[in-house]
């Protein structure tokens, strides 16, 4: 009897999670990445067959084709041009296919290669403190202290634009965002008793790092690098957008952006579908990424931004 | 408190220097800085003056000197000339800071007066449509590169409504020419603020001396206001170099979308023209600007949470 009041009690103070409408849809959403991620399989199916699922060659000029509007347009429109044709005929739609694999490729590369340098720091200026720490940690003030984006600029113009020039200012943008958080989860981690009874068995430092530790941040790890994503797919069409990036004819996202916009009168497709795609690749990691860090590390909330 | 000023002042200091020796050592990546600052027409230099070029920069010393008298040209206001024109970059630099600080500031304003409220309305009420309306908002705003949002805003306001100018400052002061720039550098930056107030609101009404308060009897509004957003406005300071390092970034998007003639546009020519010194000096600006800044936001944090002032 008292038993089943309380449960009544219990069922009356838990308001419904349901919402309906507008806010029913974001919660499912909130729940599932549905769209996020068929969004993004998507884009990593095309970027991956390109050269089979493109309805043109991206390089391949059509004088004829020039301007070609989208496919709904009566006048002009055509299935063989479905987002029409740049300045010059070339397919927009194929030259968004081969976009997306190289921006996607030049992320993943920085991207792999940022998280494996920032989060092997984190590890060692973590566990180890002292001097070591305090100089990996002024680095990363130092480096979230230069603006990236003229840094970038700067290296392009000694360097020259080029595809390596690109990953590498990529790579450098993104190992000092994982040190701090990792560094700090190294902090509690190495404290633990598991860390110790590996140290008394006679486990060598290599070992308890990769082994013991390692395993303990992996969470953390894949949420900042799943948030990071986004932010590099944005730095790399920036750059190419100012010409600072990967150079023409290479089709790349931010860089047919920039040959839109002197036509925005007569042709605003060209500029706006590169944009468009940009943004939803985007908005889906950070989709991810937030629904990442809420499955796995909490904690992280504050890295939102 | 002192100590922590002290900490944050030498960080402030070590970060400028890394800036320096970051722009130094690009300079010597391809070994002989003359080729870099010697600009394409070049052909007909002579002998003489690729030496006059090598005494100059202090080619005959060794590095670490060279990086000092480089560094000391730059404290005492010698930055060097602009490759495009061989005219001195350092005039050129006033008029040009004008435009970004008078950009930069409007869409500061703006972001902190819409996004701010929005943040905390997000979070008090929660699950509600203005929350999920907010926290699109938030969303777009941060996953939409800026420029692209510059280019459709000129696509969509000047090319076909005709409303509002597509770029440049216009003549004297326009308020016209403010607003796409204003709008869309203040839209990322709302975004920032409206995730992070919003999780740190929610975070502070969900602590015991929030619930307390509401079992006192204290109205909503003093809650909210009083009690909870002066907590959660801290978590806002402390990541409001983040902040600033987009806005910053955000800035060069829409001073080259709208051809604002400010400092960033300046870089983005430098970039078309291979003006090296230029970039240089930039980045040294920006670094500094960001330095400042962020030192400036920790002394206000400091300032206002106690548990920083006293440990």
């Amino acid at each position: 009897m008292a038993q089943a009041e309380i449960q009544a009690d219990i069922e009356i103070s838990v308001p419904s999670t349901r919402a309906t409408g507008i806010a029913g849809v974001f919660q499912f959403l909130n729940r599932w990445p549905v769209i996020p991620g068929t969004i993004l399989s998507i884009m990593v199916l095309v970027a991956v067959f390109a050269p089979w699922v493109s309805p043109h060659d991206p390089y391949q000029n059509a004088l004829r084709a020039r301007n070609t509007p989208p496919v709904w347009y009566a006048e002009g429109g055509t299935w063989s041009y479905a987002l029409g044709a740049d300045t010059i005929g070339r397919d927009l739609l194929s030259r968004l296919i081969y976009g997306a694999r190289i921006s996607l490729m030049v992320m993943a590369v920085a991207l792999i290669t940022g998280t494996i340098v920032g989060t092997a720091l984190g590890l060692i200026a973590g566990y180890f403190g002292g001097i070591i720490d305090e100089v990996i940690m002024r680095l990363v003030d130092i480096f979230l202290g230069i603006p990236f984006v003229l840094m970038a600029m700067a290296v392009a113009v000694v360097m020259g634009a080029s595809l390596t020039t690109m990953m590498v200012m990529l790579a450098l943008l993104t190992w000092s965002g994982f040190v701090r958080n990792v560094r700090g989860e190294v902090l509690s981690l190495r404290e633990r008793d598991y860390v110790a009874l590996a140290m008394v068995a006679g486990a060598s430092l290599p070992r308890i790092l990769v082994m013991h530790i390692l395993p303990g941040v992996v969470n953390t790890v894949v949420v900042i690098a799943t948030l990071r994503s986004g932010q590099l797919i944005l730095a790399e069409a920036f750059l190419s957008f100012i010409g600072a990036g990967i150079p023409p004819p290479t089709p790349t996202w931010g860089a047919m952006i920039a040959d839109g916009r002197n036509y925005l009168r007569d042709a605003w497709w060209i500029s706006f579908f590169p944009g468009f795609a940009i943004f939803l690749t985007v908005m889906s990691l950070n989709f991810m990424g937030d629904w990442l860090r809420d499955k796995l590390d909490p904690r992280l909330r504050q890295l939102s931004s | 408190m002192r100590t922590f000023i002290i900490r944050r002042f030498l960080t402030s200091i070590l970060t400028l220097l890394g800036a320096a020796l970051f722009v130094f050592s690009v300079s010597r990546i391809l070994g002989d800085p003359r080729v870099l600052l010697l600009p394409d027409q070049a052909y007909g230099i002579t002998q003489e003056q690729w030496d006059e070029l090598a005494r100059q920069l202090h080619l005959d010393k060794p590095i670490p000197i060279q990086f000092g008298i480089w560094l000391g040209q730059l404290l005492t206001g010698d930055l060097g000339r602009d490759l495009a024109d061989r005219q001195l970059i350092a005039p050129k630099l006033p008029q040009k800071v004008g435009p970004t600080l008078k950009l930069a500031l409007s869409a500061f304003i703006i972001s902190t007066l819409i996004g701010v409220p929005i943040g905390v309305l997000s979070a008090v009420k929660r699950g509600s449509v203005p929350d999920y309306l907010g926290r699109a908002f938030a969303l777009l705003g941060q996953a939409l590169p800026t420029f692209w949002v510059g280019i459709v805003g000129i696509l969509v306001f000047s090319v076909w409504l005709g409303w509002l100018p597509s770029g440049t400052m216009g003549e004297g002061f326009s308020i016209k020419h403010y607003v796409m720039p204003t709008a869309t550098l203040a839209w990322f930056g709302a975004a920032g603020y409206v995730r992070l107030v919003r999780s740190a609101m929610l975070e502070v009404l969900d602590s015991e001396y929030v619930k307390l308060a509401r079992a006192k009897g204290v109205s909503t509004r003093s809650i909210i206001w009083k009690h909870a957003f002066k907590n959660a406005a801290i978590a806002p300071l402390t990541l409001s170099g983040l902040l600033l390092a987009g806005f910053i970034t955000g800035s060069i998007s829409v001073e080259t979308v709208f051809a604002w003639p400010g400092l960033a546009r300046f870089g983005i020519e430098a970039v078309w023209t291979n003006n090296f010194t230029v970039l240089a000096v930039l980045v040294i600006i920006f670094t500094g600007a960001f330095v400042i800044l962020n030192f400036l936001a920790d002394i206000l944090y400091a300032f206002i949470d106690p548990r920083i002032r006293f440990s």
